[in-house]
């Protein structure tokens, strides 16, 4: 460690100002009159377009190299894959559960 | 043959790989991040599959109640900005000014966890429990407590950390032998934002 501006800064205040108007936009998404899968998917594309910003700014992820960048999202794409692993099973057993909800009138939980 | 090598090993410089890092600190804190993400995105995706697969999952955002978690997201939010600020201030050599954003980040995640310990206190009195509730699926109150609980841990850890940090560069009079301790801790510290952002998303307003 030679010098102490390892990179540059980015201009930080701007990211903070990203980051709050997003978050502001998924709270007041939650309580618009659309379509469950519209809002739901608005929410997750927000989710993950601010979880970008953090990683590339506040983490400098964008200022390293590209091994770094590569180990950085296989998280992501671990967890995708196993979202897609247990869609089937979860289709599957929702199945079953709608049928047994309609059988029994007072069934406790 | 052999004696030569040896000989020959000691004074040959370590070869450069493409994974060769400028800081190794800054890549074992990487490694150790992406252990934990897939930790929590294991524990999301559970619970996703465990929604879609009851028929009576209560509406987070209406039993949870999304105004003290606003907040609290945008407590951990301003809490990175004062980490980078932190950051920003070694590197122009202000060791008094780090110190002062790390304590201003650290009070932050101070607030964020007594936010949370007074949201789950209100919950748990509401009927909201591990072993039920009254409001759907059993799973649902389960959930929510592993994943907020294990996100509140390292926020608490993380607090711990940052006051650690504090003293780490109060010991070291020039700024840049401390500069890579400060971007490591804020490497966490992201990170325990980062997956808030996520838990905000995916288990209140979703």
């Amino acid at each position: 460690m030679t010098a102490t501006a390892g990179h540059k800064h980015p201009d930080y205040m701007k990211i903070f100002w990203a980051l709050a108007v997003l978050t502001v936009v998924e709270i007041a998404i939650v309580f618009l009159p659309m379509s469950k899968i519209v809002v739901g998917a608005a929410l997750v594309v927000m989710a993950v377009w601010k979880a970008a910003l953090v990683a590339m700014y506040f983490m400098h992820l964008r200022f390293e190299t590209r091994t770094l960048g590569a180990i950085a999202v296989t998280p992501l794409a671990i967890a995708t894959l196993l979202v897609f692993l247990l869609l089937p099973d979860g289709m599957a057993v929702d199945h079953k559960t709608q049928t047994k909800k309609a059988a029994p009138a007072g069934a406790k939980h | 043959m052999t004696t030569d090598a040896a000989t020959l090993h000691g004074a040959v410089e370590p070869t450069e790989t493409p994974l060769t890092p400028e800081s190794w600190g800054k890549l074992g804190m990487w490694v150790f991040l992406v252990g934990d993400a897939v930790g929590f995105g294991v524990l999301l995706a559970s619970y996703g599959a465990m929604r879609a697969t009851s028929a009576d999952w209560p509406s987070p955002y209406e039993v949870l109640g999304i105004n003290l978690t606003a907040l609290m997201t945008f407590l951990l939010i301003c809490s990175s900005v004062t980490m980078v600020k932190a950051l920003e201030w070694l590197s122009k050599g202000d060791r008094a000014r780090c110190r002062l954003f790390l304590l201003a980040t650290a009070a932050g995640g101070a607030i964020f966890v007594g936010l949370q310990g007074y949201e789950w206190s209100k919950l748990i009195h509401e009927g909201l429990l591990i072993s039920g509730n009254p409001w759907g699926s059993a799973l649902f109150g389960a959930s929510f407590f592993i994943v907020t609980g294990f996100h509140g841990l390292h926020v608490t850890a993380g607090v711990i950390y940052l006051i650690a940090t504090i003293r780490w560069v109060t010991n070291r009079p020039d700024p840049a032998a401390s500069y890579n301790a400060v971007e490591i801790t804020g490497l966490y510290w992201h990170f325990v934002d980062l997956v808030w952002i996520m838990v905000f998303t995916f288990m209140y307003l979703l």
